[in-house]
């Protein structure tokens, strides 16, 4: 199983929810997150103080799939999330050893 | 307006047709008809000015709250966005059981030429009858309860200058004190009988202020710089991040102050009669001169004009107008505007980053840097065609103004601004570095990070619990 996190822009994240569900994703955690990463945030002036916003605003999305989905996943966010401009955001990819649905004690991928 | 006249033009018609009629049997009655009469029509103007006037001063109490308090509550933290409504909301209390006692007595019974007596403490002698020194035709109870409102927003713009930082019962004991060693004298030598500088009254140096450039505006502001000094900067200022945390709040309390302000400054008229149409509009164009003024400079300077900037302005303009209007054309008022608009801009954002004080919301900024504008530029706009206010001996009329030809009149703005300020500063000193040795000025640092609704109220002005 593979964790997938997706960080992405907040506008994007109803296409994205939409091409995952295409590709037959049943579940997944959204987080509203707040960072930056090669992405300079803006400036904002209130009676000519200057403060700088570097932590922008962002939807962090949590998905855990079975590893042959992986791929479709990954292409189903890109070309959803993409705009092609910087701030678009990343997707990290990890191991996750089990899972076990709370209900009734199942285990392994069934359970995704 | 029009239908109060038509009204007793035919009260007067009918009144006047029926003594005709009777003259013959009656003639022996024709000088108490008259004295009727008379009495009817000063009874209908009474009541036509007392309208105005109670309306007026239910205009200025909202300019306090929630007015002041949303405009104010908009621009801090939120963890102190209550604690700084209630700092308004306080005065509206606190001063208003001080003006019974004490306060208005010191203000506007006959005195010295510096402060009023105590024949009016507790409110004793005001009563229905009008006082023909102030206000001829209103009751004198409705002209103290007026002049109470300015009373209680005057120290209530000075909060801005402390806010996040002082402890509620500091700030309680420093007001109290402030409203009889500061606001009271000062009120007294502008508008009281025998004040020094008391122009409709004929005062040693009458100083033309028609709503309150020095004796609310000047006095707050230069107070507010003292405290903002005297307490220093909140922790983390200026490095950390403290823009504010509602605009929007800021936007709708500067909206009802600017629908306050009409009050304030035609309701100074004391009448409702010409007079107070001029003072009103004299308001309004000096406002929306002064938000563009204020805008255009943003713009240049940043890019942007924004809306904190654009309300901000209007609250410039409006303060340094308040002196003038009533004295001054509506387009010398937007002239006041304007340059109010550009000159308070750059008070705000390149003198006070000049000088590292924490005026927190700019109370001096705006009101003290704006007051003292509005002042000295009414001594150059008065215009005695506006309203004749000096008349010699004969009961001809003066010039007012610089623009006049009466240059003589700047140096009286110039004595009212000087002596002004020095009481704010001496005054406020004072007051301070008393409350500062017996109570303690600050709230602790503990506190100040957690932020005064909890550690002085014990609330949150935004609690949102989590759904069960």
């Amino acid at each position: 199983m593979t964790k997938v996190e997706a960080i992405i822009q907040v506008s994007k994240l109803d296409g994205v929810k939409d091409a995952l569900h295409e590709v037959g994703v049943e579940g997944m955690t959204v987080f509203e997150a707040r960072g930056h990463g090669r992405q300079k945030g803006h400036t904002e002036f209130y009676r000519g103080r200057e403060y700088t916003v570097d932590l922008i605003p962002k939807v962090k999305l949590e998905i855990v799939v079975a590893d042959d989905m992986v791929e479709k996943v990954v292409q189903a966010i890109t070309s959803a999330a993409r705009t092609g401009k910087i701030g678009d955001g990343k997707i990290f990819l990890s191991r996750i050893d089990e899972a076990i649905r709370i209900r009734n004690d199942e285990r392994g991928e069934g359970v995704l | 307006m029009k239908i109060f006249v038509v009204v007793c033009l035919a009260l007067v018609m009918a009144l006047s047709m029926s003594i005709t009629a009777s003259a013959q049997t009656s003639s022996g009655n024709d000088a108490a008809r008259l004295a009727k009469l008379e009495q009817a029509v000063a009874d209908a103007k009474s009541s036509g000015d007392n309208a105005w006037m109670l309306m007026s001063s239910a205009l200025v109490l909202m300019m306090t709250g929630p007015g002041l308090a949303l405009f104010y509550g908009g621009l801090v933290r939120k963890k102190n966005v209550l604690s700084t409504m209630m700092q308004s909301f306080a005065m509206m209390a606190i001063v208003t059981v001080l003006w019974a006692l004490v306060s208005y007595s010191l203000a506007f019974a006959p005195g010295n030429r510096f402060i009023g007596g105590f024949s009016n403490v507790f409110l004793r002698g005001v009563g229905a009858q009008p006082d023909a020194d102030y206000a001829g035709t209103i009751p004198l109870q409705t002209f103290m309860v007026y002049q109470l409102m300015f009373a209680i927003i005057t120290p209530a713009l000075i909060t801005g200058a402390f806010a996040e930082r002082m402890k509620f019962s500091a700030m309680a004991a420093f007001m109290v004190l402030w409203s009889l060693l500061v606001y009271s004298p000062m009120a007294h030598m502008v508008w009281g009988k025998g004040g020094l500088l008391n122009a409709p009254l004929g005062g040693r140096f009458p100083c033309l202020d028609f709503a309150g450039g020095t004796v609310v505006h000047v006095t707050s502001g230069v107070s507010a710089l003292v405290c903002a000094i005297y307490l220093g900067p909140r922790i983390g200022y200026p490095k950390q991040n403290m823009p504010p945390h509602s605009v929007v709040l800021s936007f709708i309390g500067a909206c009802l102050l600017w629908v306050g302000w009409f009050g304030f400054n035609a309701g100074s008229a004391l009448s409702a009669g010409a007079l107070a149409t001029s003072a009103f509009v004299a308001t309004h164009f000096g406002a929306a001169a002064a938000t563009l003024g204020w805008s255009a400079a943003e713009w240049w300077h940043r890019g942007k004009p924004s809306a904190l900037g654009a309300i901000s302005g209007a609250v410039a303009g409006l303060v340094a107008i308040t002196p003038a209007a009533g004295f001054v054309s509506p387009i010398s008022a937007m002239v006041i505007g304007v340059v109010a608009g550009v000159f308070c801009f750059l008070m705000v954002t390149k003198i006070k980053s000049m000088f590292h004080y924490d005026d927190s919301l700019d109370a001096f900024g705006v009101h003290g840097a704006g007051g003292t504008l509005g002042a000295l530029l009414t001594g150059i706009f008065a215009s005695s065609v506006v309203n004749p206010i000096f008349k010699n001996a004969q009961g001809a009329t003066l010039a007012s103004g610089l623009i006049e030809g009466n240059a003589h009149q700047m140096l009286n703005q110039l004595l009212g601004v000087v002596i002004a300020w020095a009481l704010a500063v001496a005054g406020t000193i004072i007051i301070l570095k008393l409350v500062d040795i017996t109570i303690g000025l600050r709230v602790s640092e503990h506190h100040e990070v957690q932020g005064l609704d909890v550690s002085q109220h014990g609330e949150e002005g935004y609690y949102w619990e989590p759904a069960a």
